[in-house]
């Protein structure tokens, strides 16, 4: 059985005890512990189980490489799923919930799944599930869904307790890993002054050094970290951080470090985790190597572990998985296993080493302490269901005949080791087969490289192949160096340290054991196990033609889950090379991609969340707009009100009164989100010209003129009414969305193509208030203003006719006030200075009592242009709409050249007479038409799709009418005027409507003209 | 996260602060030019795996456009210059050619 040990455990405070619960069973552990060595020292094997049948599984690894022991962690509105037990440091009233059963751990009904493997390889939906056609979306999809997945989702109506942030830090030199590499990397390169970042992902610092054992100066791994820290800290151009995980390199130097602040001690009030956005000139990858499982049947029963990872719960934690353990190997490294289990008095009860003749001076040091080593052998099965009962042994180079059966509860494996390459992969650095190591490391010669065209990655240590502790050491010291001068600080001369451990017999590749394992064992010798990929399934995928190890990932899900395959993917490449007859290299590897291990969406987000996320922009009215009913409408990024909705309305009650009010009497808008562009210089006249397709040189100061804006594409982009201020300048109004898009589209035209034009543009959108004040009463109650001062702008009729504009005095308040008419009504778009906006309103307000004043809102506008045939950027048009597709051939000057989109306009498709044109449409029964409805033509397209003739851009309800009242785009429309065509609606209703005029009110135009 | 230098303000400014504006030096067609030659301005582009030149914008900056001379293979800048030129500069073209000696583009060498 997996317990405590009486001694041991340098990471843990035995004095400390916490208490945590698992599937809420109460179990302690102590301060130190992570959950897995917790989970281990209360006899917790089984951890989860598998995802595709439902296998027993238990802790594989220490690190954050473990597949397995996934759980859900904490609960409600800090739930979170799929978190590694191994990762996750233990804390007081830690509440974890294994993950993938039905109805329990224990007992899992999905568990025959199993029994089914046979019927259940690699590509088995993509087989099965074709035929009958329907039933991928009625009855396997949603049956697949159902039992498909890796955890629980969080509530969808909980929001997550916990704050992030992001940080940013700039450095000449990252060391990503604080291991003995790390240190010493980073102490060679701060010593040449440059500023260093150094990042580890766990708490403790030194990697495995302080467990492997050997000696650095002399001295224990232990000893030197704790002093080569205290170095690194008293220096002032060193940052460290622990629990800060390097999640990626990116281009240029650019890399993100994932800070886990207070994980381990929740609701402290700091913010849970916190993303480094780092941006160094050097990167130094000092992330060590990860061990390799071996592939034999039964390498996934609980119990079966890591070698390292063994060590690790032994020296670290006081705990071992296991009483008889067994241990396999393929290298001399895992004789380091059965050392420390036989100090810490677990009996080791056989090695088996594949090679044949052994091991070196460890095996050695094993035998000498009494442990039986057998060379040449191999584990043929691994027994046990929910624990490692039996170990059946053969030998290696065999079809798996058992010799020998022994008991064992444990089973320490270890198939060599990878650098972890990851962070020198993501940005383009390429690898090397090393067939000595038997791994892919780091190629020197083909870095990532920077904008200079030179290398800015690395790699240092065991990442860089350099597997010895005196090897590593020199290595990583040198890469300190490096990195600092080519981060441009002249390398001091520091003197790696010493480091000595054992020597090692070179390692024997071993991709299957027993060699020529027969396919009962091979379909139960498990490659990924998080994913449940076995050798069979990959054997498979090269016999069905996957050559390409990125399909035969695909196909088999190997190395695509959670942990991205850590551990499984040179072993499935291996196997996959060894299926095709073909070289590991030649096979090479899948992509590596950030991020290194998955970080919390909290922490990309950081503090982009609520109100941060994107900040809204406001009008000067907009206080008093929120205290008077205002029901907002995103608009851009603005909210403006949709409606003023009093009490006891309904919000289409309050927009059917605001438009009869404003037809009848007065309405007030908050037009201050229109675009306003300042044109301005000696070639303005020429440069609005080819923005246009209007002439606009040729207007007269004082005057506006409505206009269009087209895409060098020919379609149409943004309208508004431009004005002329004087001889040089022009304020062009764009849409509300439009303001930021039309100002960079000059700059574009301006800067890249007439860059020799004397024009400026300036977007003033927010330095005015507008105000549209709007209907019969329009002209009196600015009067009114004028009167109550004593003085202002003639705004008569006559003084200030319909499409002109003047600057002056309006009551109290200096303004420049525009003839221009959105809604056909008599109206006048005032523009003050923006601090004077509210006060303007108010004024409006007071002063329109006797008049019938009320305010409105945007979907009153979009009502009375509607009734008015205007056409509105975004509803006639879509990005595919030119404006003769809207009957604007008025407004496309014939005189001028050249402008933006006339060349376009000439192209066949663009001049083709089916091209569907603008028309109002009237519902036969006056109801309304449901908005972008198409209308049905007849027969049917190539896809057996009935042909569609147009569809409904516009649609209201019009209180001025009391019908509905829409336009759409139809072919052939203007020739169709009274037909009737048939609108389906996604209610199964099909509607009938009548080809009429656009302009559905005041043809004449008798109304604004007044 | 490409850094370009504006070379308007001097500042090297992260991919964030920056609009990709797609391919640099078209010429551009107006009325009066063929189907074919108008169709290559508006839609033909290159795609190269080498030596790019490109346009971008300082959009969260000075916001001024600028070209940028970079490979985009292995994502090296190779000079970032004004927008307010037909062709790539003598200077450019001979940091190109010091890394990327017998390179061409469109018209250009």
């Amino acid at each position: 059985m997996s317990t405590r040990l009486a001694s041991q455990g340098r990471l843990i405070d035995r004095s400390k005890t916490i208490e945590f619960t698992f599937n809420g069973k109460r179990m302690t552990g102590h301060a130190g512990d992570t959950l897995a060595s917790a989970l281990l020292a209360n006899d917790q094997m089984m951890v989860g189980r598998s995802f595709k049948y439902h296998r027993p599984r238990g802790v594989v690894a220490s690190g954050s490489e473990e597949p397995n022991a996934l759980v859900g962690l904490n609960s409600g509105d800090r739930f979170e799923p799929n978190q590694r037990a191994t990762t996750t440091e233990l804390f007081s009233g830690l509440a974890a919930q294994s993950q993938n059963h039905w109805p329990n751990l224990e007992f899992d009904i999905g568990a025959v799944n199993t029994y089914l493997a046979r019927w259940l390889p690699a590509g088995f939906y993509y087989k099965t599930f074709i035929h009958p056609k329907p039933f991928w979306k009625h009855v396997y999809e949603p049956f697949i869904r159902q039992s498909a997945g890796l955890g629980k989702a969080p509530d969808k109506e909980l929001k997550d307790a916990d704050t992030y942030e992001h940080f940013y830090f700039f450095c000449d030199v990252m060391v990503v890993g604080g291991g003995v590499a790390g240190l010493q990397a980073a102490k060679a390169a701060a010593a040449s002054g440059a500023k260093v970042l150094l990042i580890e992902q766990n708490a403790h610092w030194g990697g495995r050094a302080p467990v492997d054992g050997g000696t650095i100066d002399g001295m224990e791994p232990g000893a030197w970290v704790e002093k080569t820290l205290a170095e690194l800290q008293a220096m002032d151009n060193v940052t460290l951080r622990s629990r800060t995980m390097g999640s990626g390199v990116y281009d240029h130097g650019y890399a993100l470090g994932y800070e886990r602040i207070n994980d381990h001690e929740p609701g402290n009030g700091a913010p849970r985790h916190r993303l480094w956005r780092i941006r160094a000139k050097q990167i130094v990858t000092a992330t060590g190597a990860i061990e390799r499982p071996l592939s034999f049947a039964g390498n996934d029963v609980p119990g079966v572990m890591l070698a390292s990872a063994m060590r690790d719960y032994v020296v670290n934690w006081g705990v071992t998985p296991g009483q008889k353990v067994v241990v396999v190997t393929n290298n001399d490294d895992a004789y380091r296993t059965a050392l420390a289990l036989h100090d810490a008095g677990v009996e080791v009860v056989r090695v088996l080493d594949a090679r044949s003749a052994g091991g070196g001076a460890l095996m050695e040091e094993v035998r000498q302490k009494g442990i039986r080593v057998e060379c040449g052998r191999a584990i043929a099965k691994v027994k046990g269901g929910k624990r490692v009962q039996k170990v059946s042994i053969c030998a290696q180079n065999g079809v798996g005949g058992a010799q020998e059966e022994i008991s064992a509860d444990a089973v320490a494996m270890s198939g060599g080791w990878s650098p972890v390459v990851h962070l020198w992969s993501h940005c383009g650095g390429k690898l090397i087969w090393d067939d000595a190591q038997v791994h892919f490391r780091p190629d020197a010669s083909r870095p990532p490289l920077g904008a200079d065209g030179k290398g800015f990655v690395l790699p240092a240590g065991s990442a860089n192949g350099a597997m010895g502790l005196g090897e590593g050491l020199a290595d990583a010291s040198a890469a300190g160096s490096a990195a600092a001068e080519a981060a441009g600080f002249p390398a001091k001369n520091v003197a790696a340290p010493e480091g000595v451990a054992s020597d090692e017999l070179p390692i024997e590749p071993v991709w299957l054991m027993p060699a020529q394992a027969d396919v009962t064992l091979r379909m139960k010798s498990w490659l990924d196990y998080q994913n449940d990929v076995k050798v069979t399934d990959v054997q498979l995928a090269a016999r069905e033609g996957y050559e390409s190890v990125e399909h035969t990932k695909r196909y088999t899900t190997l190395g695509m889950a959670t942990d991205q395959g850590k551990l499984s993917n040179i072993n499935g490449l291996a196997m996959l090379a060894d299926s095709l007859g073909a070289a590991i290299p030649d096979v090479g590897t899948t992509t590596f991609r950030p991020p290194y291990h998955p970080i919390s969406m909290g922490a990309i987000g950081g503090e982009a969340r609520g109100k941060v996320f994107q900040p809204i922009r406001q009008t000067p009215m907009h206080a008093w707009h929120e205290r008077n009913g205002a029901d907002f409408e995103p608009v851009g990024q603005w909210r403006r009100p949709y409606a003023f909705v009093r009490s006891g309305e309904s919000v289409h009650d309050a927009v059917n009164r605001e438009v009869k009010n404003t037809r009848e009497n007065l309405g007030l808008l908050d037009a201050s989100t229109l675009g306003k562009l300042v044109v301005k210089g000696p070639d303005a006249g020429k440069f609005l010209d080819m923005m246009y397709t209007n002439m606009m040189s040729n207007l007269k100061v004082g005057k506006c003129r409505y206009g269009l804006m087209c895409s060098e594409n020919g379609f149409l982009i943004d309208d508004g009414v431009v004005a002329r201020i004087d001889e040089d300048t022009w304020l062009c109004h764009t849409t509300t969305g439009g303001a930021e898009r039309i100002h960079g589209h000059m700059e574009e035209w301006l800067q890249t193509e007439w860059w020799d034009w004397k024009v400026y543009v300036a977007n003033v959108t927010e330095q005015f208030a507008q105000v549209a004040v709007v209907g019969p009463n329009a002209r009196k109650v600015l009067e009114k203003l004028n009167a109550q001062a004593g003085s202002g702008m003639d705004l008569s009729a006559e003084a200030l006719p319909f499409m002109e504009w003047r600057d002056g005095k309006i009551g109290d308040f200096d303004c420049r006030a525009y003839r221009i008419s959105f809604s056909g009504e008599l109206s006048y778009e005032i523009a003050v200075p923006a601090s004077e906006g509210r006060a303007f309103w108010d004024a409006l307000l007071e002063a329109g009592k006797e008049f019938g004043v009320m305010p409105y809102g945007t979907e009153c506008l979009h009502i009375m242009r509607a009734e008015k045939g205007f056409i509105m950027i975004g509803d006639e048009t879509d990005g595919t709409v030119i404006p003769q597709d809207l009957n604007m051939q008025w407004a496309l000057s014939k005189k001028k050249e050249d402008f933006l989109g006339k060349r376009a306009h000439s192209r066949s498709h663009m001049a083709d007479p089916d091209r569907w044109k603008l028309v109002g449409l009237e519902t036969v029964d006056g109801s309304v038409l449901p908005d972008g409805a198409y209308a049905l033509g007849e027969g049917v397209n190539a896809n057996g799709q009935k042909n569609m003739i147009g569809r409904v851009t516009s649609t209201y309800y019009s209180a001025t009418l009391d019908k509905g009242i829409a336009m759409g785009l139809v072919k052939h429309g203007p020739d169709r005027m009274g037909e009737v065509l048939e609108f389906p609606g996604t209610d199964g209703k099909t509607y009938k409507a009548k080809i009429v005029d656009q302009v559905f009110y005041d043809k004449e135009g008798a109304k604004q003209n007044v | 996260m490409l850094i370009l230098k504006c070379p308007y303000c001097g500042v090297d400014a992260e991919e964030t602060e920056l609009a990709a504006g797609g391919e640099a030096h078209l010429k551009r067609f107006g009325p009066g030019s063929s189907d074919d030659e108008f169709h290559d301005y508006l839609f033909m582009r290159e795609n190269p795996k080498g030596v790019h030149f490109e346009r971008w914008r300082h959009a969260n900056g000075c916001g001024k456009w600028f070209h940028a001379a970079r490979c985009t293979q292995t994502l090296e800048v190779f000079g970032t210059y004004s927008a307010q030129v037909t062709e790539p500069p003598q200077e450019i073209r001979d940091a190109i050619t010091a890394k990327r000696p017998g390179w061409t583009w469109r018209e250009f060498e």
